[in-house]
Protein backbone atom coordinates (compact mmCIF):
# COMPACT_ATOMS: atom_id res chain seq x y z
CA UNK A 1 0.00 0.00 0.00
CA UNK A 2 1.51 3.45 -1.25
CA UNK A 3 1.57 5.93 1.41
CA UNK A 4 -1.61 8.03 -0.52
CA UNK A 5 -3.63 4.62 -0.35
CA UNK A 6 -2.67 4.53 3.47
CA UNK A 7 -3.84 8.53 3.91
CA UNK A 8 -7.56 7.61 2.59
CA UNK A 9 -7.55 3.78 4.76
CA UNK A 10 -10.51 4.68 6.58
CA UNK A 11 -10.31 1.82 8.99
CA UNK A 12 -6.99 2.45 10.08
CA UNK A 13 -7.05 3.51 13.63
CA UNK A 14 -4.11 5.89 13.73
CA UNK A 15 -6.05 7.92 10.86
CA UNK A 16 -9.15 8.24 12.10
CA UNK A 17 -7.63 10.16 14.96
CA UNK A 18 -5.78 12.75 12.42
CA UNK A 19 -8.63 12.80 9.88
CA UNK A 20 -12.05 13.21 11.81
CA UNK A 21 -13.73 15.39 14.23
CA UNK A 22 -13.77 13.93 17.31
CA UNK A 23 -11.81 11.23 17.03
CA UNK A 24 -14.49 9.35 15.30
CA UNK A 25 -14.49 6.60 12.48
CA UNK A 26 -15.96 9.21 9.44
CA UNK A 27 -18.82 6.42 8.99
CA UNK A 28 -20.17 6.68 12.20
CA UNK A 29 -19.88 10.33 13.03
CA UNK A 30 -21.62 10.65 8.81
CA UNK A 31 -24.56 8.48 11.03
CA UNK A 32 -24.22 10.30 14.04
CA UNK A 33 -25.29 13.56 11.73
CA UNK A 34 -27.61 12.29 9.95
CA UNK A 35 -29.40 10.73 13.14
CA UNK A 36 -29.18 14.67 14.57
CA UNK A 37 -30.56 16.01 11.38
CA UNK A 38 -33.38 13.58 11.52
CA UNK A 39 -33.98 14.07 14.67
CA UNK A 40 -34.98 17.59 14.27
CA UNK A 41 -37.07 16.52 11.13
CA UNK A 42 -39.44 14.05 13.59
CA UNK A 43 -39.18 16.42 16.10
CA UNK A 44 -40.40 19.16 13.34
CA UNK A 45 -43.22 16.91 12.76
CA UNK A 46 -43.94 16.24 16.30
CA UNK A 47 -44.08 20.13 17.29
CA UNK A 48 -45.85 20.90 14.17
CA UNK A 49 -48.25 18.18 15.22
CA UNK A 50 -48.90 19.15 19.03
CA UNK A 51 -49.07 22.74 17.50
CA UNK A 52 -52.36 21.96 15.46
CA UNK A 53 -53.72 19.67 17.90
CA UNK A 54 -53.82 22.43 20.23
CA UNK A 55 -54.69 25.23 18.05
CA UNK A 56 -57.86 22.86 16.86
CA UNK A 57 -60.72 23.10 19.22
CA UNK A 58 -62.64 20.05 17.93
CA UNK A 59 -59.47 17.94 17.79
CA UNK A 60 -60.41 14.06 17.72
CA UNK A 61 -59.96 11.16 19.91
CA UNK A 62 -60.72 8.02 18.19
CA UNK A 63 -58.44 5.50 19.23
CA UNK A 64 -60.17 2.10 21.00
CA UNK A 65 -58.81 -0.56 22.58
CA UNK A 66 -58.22 -2.91 19.45
CA UNK A 67 -55.96 0.12 18.29
CA UNK A 68 -54.21 0.63 21.78
CA UNK A 69 -53.84 -3.34 21.76
CA UNK A 70 -51.96 -3.06 18.11
CA UNK A 71 -49.82 -0.13 19.20
CA UNK A 72 -48.51 -1.76 22.46
CA UNK A 73 -47.48 -5.18 20.53
CA UNK A 74 -45.83 -2.84 17.75
CA UNK A 75 -43.83 -0.76 20.38
CA UNK A 76 -43.21 -4.74 22.06
CA UNK A 77 -41.91 -5.80 18.70
CA UNK A 78 -39.64 -2.30 18.07
CA UNK A 79 -38.05 -2.18 21.12
CA UNK A 80 -37.31 -6.43 21.39
CA UNK A 81 -35.48 -5.43 17.21
CA UNK A 82 -33.32 -2.92 19.44
CA UNK A 83 -32.40 -5.42 21.77
CA UNK A 84 -31.89 -8.29 18.68
CA UNK A 85 -29.96 -5.74 16.70
CA UNK A 86 -28.10 -4.92 19.57
CA UNK A 87 -26.81 -8.76 20.00
CA UNK A 88 -25.72 -8.99 16.23
CA UNK A 89 -23.60 -5.95 16.89
CA UNK A 90 -22.02 -7.60 19.76
CA UNK A 91 -21.50 -10.67 18.06
CA UNK A 92 -20.03 -8.92 15.33
CA UNK A 93 -17.45 -7.11 17.38
CA UNK A 94 -16.93 -10.86 19.05
CA UNK A 95 -16.12 -11.80 15.54
CA UNK A 96 -18.80 -14.33 15.63
CA UNK A 97 -19.84 -13.72 12.11
CA UNK A 98 -22.66 -16.93 12.34
CA UNK A 99 -24.72 -15.35 15.06
CA UNK A 100 -24.57 -12.22 14.38
CA UNK A 101 -25.73 -12.64 10.91
CA UNK A 102 -28.65 -14.36 12.83
CA UNK A 103 -29.42 -11.92 14.79
CA UNK A 104 -29.43 -9.34 12.00
CA UNK A 105 -31.92 -11.07 10.32
CA UNK A 106 -34.05 -11.56 13.48
CA UNK A 107 -33.94 -7.89 13.14
CA UNK A 108 -35.17 -7.29 10.05
CA UNK A 109 -38.17 -10.25 10.20
CA UNK A 110 -39.33 -7.77 13.46
CA UNK A 111 -38.87 -4.98 11.43
CA UNK A 112 -41.54 -6.54 8.48
CA UNK A 113 -44.00 -7.79 11.52
CA UNK A 114 -43.95 -4.01 12.55
CA UNK A 115 -44.65 -2.39 9.20
CA UNK A 116 -47.24 -5.29 8.36
CA UNK A 117 -48.62 -4.38 11.82
CA UNK A 118 -48.65 -0.75 10.79
CA UNK A 119 -50.09 -1.23 7.23
CA UNK A 120 -53.02 -3.19 8.43
CA UNK A 121 -53.67 -0.48 11.35
CA UNK A 122 -53.90 2.25 8.38
CA UNK A 123 -56.13 0.15 5.66
CA UNK A 124 -58.39 -0.27 9.01
CA UNK A 125 -58.55 3.51 9.33
CA UNK A 126 -59.00 5.12 5.89
CA UNK A 127 -61.48 2.23 5.28
CA UNK A 128 -63.17 4.14 8.55
CA UNK A 129 -63.33 7.14 6.27
CA UNK A 130 -59.68 8.52 7.34
CA UNK A 131 -57.44 10.14 4.45
CA UNK A 132 -55.02 12.87 4.55
CA UNK A 133 -57.32 15.30 3.76
CA UNK A 134 -60.79 14.37 5.32
CA UNK A 135 -61.42 12.66 8.85
CA UNK A 136 -65.01 11.66 9.95
CA UNK A 137 -64.55 11.92 13.67
CA UNK A 138 -63.63 16.00 13.35
CA UNK A 139 -60.70 17.93 12.24
CA UNK A 140 -59.37 16.50 9.02
CA UNK A 141 -55.89 17.94 10.13
CA UNK A 142 -56.14 14.62 12.19
CA UNK A 143 -55.74 12.85 9.50
CA UNK A 144 -53.02 14.58 7.67
CA UNK A 145 -51.08 15.06 11.05
CA UNK A 146 -51.40 10.92 11.78
CA UNK A 147 -50.27 9.65 8.54
CA UNK A 148 -47.68 12.22 8.25
CA UNK A 149 -46.08 11.14 11.03
CA UNK A 150 -46.36 7.37 11.19
CA UNK A 151 -45.55 7.43 6.90
CA UNK A 152 -42.23 9.06 7.76
CA UNK A 153 -41.72 6.35 10.75
CA UNK A 154 -42.76 3.92 8.24
CA UNK A 155 -40.88 4.95 5.80
CA UNK A 156 -37.69 4.83 8.04
CA UNK A 157 -38.48 1.04 9.51
CA UNK A 158 -38.47 0.10 6.00
CA UNK A 159 -35.73 1.82 4.81
CA UNK A 160 -34.40 0.05 8.00
CA UNK A 161 -35.23 -3.30 6.73
CA UNK A 162 -33.72 -2.95 3.48
CA UNK A 163 -30.66 -1.57 5.02
CA UNK A 164 -30.44 -4.72 7.77
CA UNK A 165 -30.78 -7.09 4.59
CA UNK A 166 -28.00 -5.20 2.74
CA UNK A 167 -25.39 -4.74 4.89
CA UNK A 168 -25.88 -8.55 6.83
CA UNK A 169 -25.59 -9.49 2.32
CA UNK A 170 -22.41 -7.54 2.85
CA UNK A 171 -20.73 -8.69 6.06
CA UNK A 172 -21.36 -11.96 5.62
CA UNK A 173 -19.16 -11.95 1.81
CA UNK A 174 -16.95 -9.91 3.72
CA UNK A 175 -17.22 -6.51 2.10
CA UNK A 176 -17.87 -4.83 5.68
CA UNK A 177 -17.24 -5.21 9.19
CA UNK A 178 -18.33 -4.91 12.48
CA UNK A 179 -17.65 -1.37 12.38
CA UNK A 180 -20.56 -1.26 9.39
CA UNK A 181 -23.01 -3.30 11.75
CA UNK A 182 -22.09 -0.71 14.73
CA UNK A 183 -23.27 2.27 12.20
CA UNK A 184 -26.16 0.42 11.21
CA UNK A 185 -27.39 -0.58 14.62
CA UNK A 186 -26.94 2.99 15.76
CA UNK A 187 -29.84 3.71 12.86
CA UNK A 188 -32.08 1.19 14.03
CA UNK A 189 -31.62 2.23 17.25
CA UNK A 190 -33.01 5.63 16.05
CA UNK A 191 -35.68 4.47 14.77
CA UNK A 192 -36.65 2.51 17.76
CA UNK A 193 -36.24 5.91 20.01
CA UNK A 194 -38.13 8.10 17.83
CA UNK A 195 -41.12 5.25 18.24
CA UNK A 196 -40.94 6.25 21.75
CA UNK A 197 -42.54 9.71 21.24
CA UNK A 198 -44.81 9.26 18.25
CA UNK A 199 -46.54 6.62 20.62
CA UNK A 200 -47.31 8.41 23.42
CA UNK A 201 -48.50 11.79 21.57
CA UNK A 202 -50.07 10.49 18.49
CA UNK A 203 -51.99 7.39 19.99
CA UNK A 204 -52.20 7.50 23.75
CA UNK A 205 -53.01 11.01 23.66
CA UNK A 206 -56.17 10.40 21.01
CA UNK A 207 -57.23 7.54 23.10
CA UNK A 208 -60.97 7.10 23.54
CA UNK A 209 -62.04 7.30 27.29
CA UNK B 1 -0.86 -0.54 25.02
CA UNK B 2 -1.52 -0.35 21.83
CA UNK B 3 -5.48 -2.13 21.76
CA UNK B 4 -6.54 0.90 24.38
CA UNK B 5 -5.50 3.75 22.30
CA UNK B 6 -7.02 1.64 19.23
CA UNK B 7 -10.08 1.18 21.21
CA UNK B 8 -10.35 5.13 22.54
CA UNK B 9 -9.58 5.86 18.97
CA UNK B 10 -12.90 3.75 18.08
CA UNK B 11 -15.30 5.94 20.19
CA UNK B 12 -15.26 2.92 22.55
CA UNK B 13 -16.48 0.45 20.41
CA UNK B 14 -15.15 -2.38 22.79
CA UNK B 15 -17.83 -1.59 25.53
CA UNK B 16 -20.78 -3.62 22.64
CA UNK B 17 -18.74 -6.88 24.25
CA UNK B 18 -19.70 -6.71 27.72
CA UNK B 19 -21.91 -8.67 29.40
CA UNK B 20 -25.67 -9.81 28.24
CA UNK B 21 -26.96 -9.16 31.68
CA UNK B 22 -26.70 -4.96 31.62
CA UNK B 23 -28.09 -4.69 28.15
CA UNK B 24 -31.19 -7.22 28.96
CA UNK B 25 -32.15 -4.93 32.32
CA UNK B 26 -31.97 -2.14 30.31
CA UNK B 27 -34.78 -3.85 27.76
CA UNK B 28 -36.71 -4.72 30.89
CA UNK B 29 -36.71 -0.94 31.87
CA UNK B 30 -37.00 0.65 28.46
CA UNK B 31 -40.07 -1.93 28.37
CA UNK B 32 -41.58 -1.20 31.59
CA UNK B 33 -41.23 2.28 30.62
CA UNK B 34 -42.99 1.94 27.51
CA UNK B 35 -45.78 -0.04 29.37
CA UNK B 36 -46.45 3.19 31.96
CA UNK B 37 -47.28 5.34 29.16
CA UNK B 38 -50.25 3.33 28.15
CA UNK B 39 -51.02 3.21 31.66
CA UNK B 40 -51.21 6.60 32.09
CA UNK B 41 -53.11 7.19 28.79
CA UNK B 42 -55.99 5.13 30.88
CA UNK B 43 -55.96 8.05 33.65
CA UNK B 44 -57.94 10.34 33.05
CA UNK B 45 -55.48 12.81 33.81
CA UNK B 46 -56.21 16.32 32.23
CA UNK B 47 -54.74 17.18 29.11
CA UNK B 48 -51.28 19.32 29.86
CA UNK B 49 -50.78 16.82 32.97
CA UNK B 50 -50.88 13.72 30.86
CA UNK B 51 -48.45 15.58 28.07
CA UNK B 52 -45.98 16.03 30.77
CA UNK B 53 -46.19 12.88 31.95
CA UNK B 54 -45.79 11.00 28.33
CA UNK B 55 -43.04 13.31 27.70
CA UNK B 56 -41.21 12.58 30.97
CA UNK B 57 -41.78 8.81 30.01
CA UNK B 58 -39.87 8.94 26.63
CA UNK B 59 -37.34 11.05 27.78
CA UNK B 60 -36.58 8.55 30.38
CA UNK B 61 -36.95 5.91 27.47
CA UNK B 62 -34.73 7.50 25.05
CA UNK B 63 -32.39 8.50 27.20
CA UNK B 64 -31.72 4.62 28.50
CA UNK B 65 -31.60 3.74 24.79
CA UNK B 66 -28.98 6.74 24.08
CA UNK B 67 -26.70 5.78 26.51
CA UNK B 68 -26.89 2.06 26.33
CA UNK B 69 -28.26 0.66 23.24
CA UNK B 70 -26.73 3.44 21.42
CA UNK B 71 -23.68 3.68 23.38
CA UNK B 72 -23.46 7.36 24.08
CA UNK B 73 -21.97 6.88 27.20
CA UNK B 74 -19.00 5.42 26.71
CA UNK B 75 -18.34 7.54 23.75
CA UNK B 76 -15.50 10.66 23.88
CA UNK B 77 -16.98 13.40 26.02
CA UNK B 78 -16.48 15.96 23.83
CA UNK B 79 -18.66 14.37 20.99
CA UNK B 80 -21.10 13.85 23.37
CA UNK B 81 -21.49 17.82 24.37
CA UNK B 82 -21.32 18.74 21.02
CA UNK B 83 -24.18 16.07 20.15
CA UNK B 84 -26.08 17.81 23.24
CA UNK B 85 -25.30 21.18 22.46
CA UNK B 86 -26.66 20.79 18.73
CA UNK B 87 -29.42 18.95 19.96
CA UNK B 88 -30.74 20.32 22.62
CA UNK B 89 -30.63 23.55 20.43
CA UNK B 90 -32.68 22.12 17.91
CA UNK B 91 -35.06 20.93 19.92
CA UNK B 92 -35.55 24.21 22.35
CA UNK B 93 -35.35 26.56 18.90
CA UNK B 94 -38.46 24.32 17.52
CA UNK B 95 -40.79 25.78 20.66
CA UNK B 96 -40.85 29.06 19.52
CA UNK B 97 -44.04 29.06 17.90
CA UNK B 98 -46.67 27.81 20.60
CA UNK B 99 -47.95 31.21 21.59
CA UNK B 100 -49.45 30.93 18.15
CA UNK B 101 -51.26 27.88 18.86
CA UNK B 102 -52.55 29.47 22.30
CA UNK B 103 -53.66 32.37 20.17
CA UNK B 104 -55.28 30.09 17.76
CA UNK B 105 -57.01 27.86 20.31
CA UNK B 106 -58.22 31.20 22.03
CA UNK B 107 -59.89 32.30 18.69
CA UNK B 108 -58.54 35.37 17.49
CA UNK B 109 -59.48 36.97 14.19
CA UNK B 110 -58.92 34.62 11.13
CA UNK B 111 -57.38 31.27 12.98
CA UNK B 112 -60.19 28.97 12.90
CA UNK B 113 -59.59 25.66 11.31
CA UNK B 114 -62.61 24.48 9.10
CA UNK B 115 -63.66 21.10 10.01
CA UNK B 116 -64.68 17.66 7.93
CA UNK B 117 -62.16 18.18 5.08
CA UNK B 118 -59.53 20.73 4.16
CA UNK B 119 -60.07 23.87 2.05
Amino acid sequence: MSQSDAAFDLHAPAVHARSSPFGIPTKKLAMWLFIIADAATFAGCLVAYGFLRNGTPNWPTPFKTPTVVNAGVMTFVLITSSLTILLGVRDAKLARKSQSLRWINITAVLGIIFAILHIREWFGMISEGVTLAHNPWGSALFGSAFFSITGLHLTHVAGGVVALLAVGWRYRGGRYNSDDIEILGLYWHFVDLVWMFVVPFVYLMNVAH
Amino acid sequence: MHMTIETRENGGAAEYTGGLGRFLVVYGCILVLAALQFVVAYSHVAGFQMFARMLAIGIAEAGLAIMFFMHVGSERRNFVTWLAVVVIFVLLALQYSWTDSYRMELGAPNSQYKTGSVQ
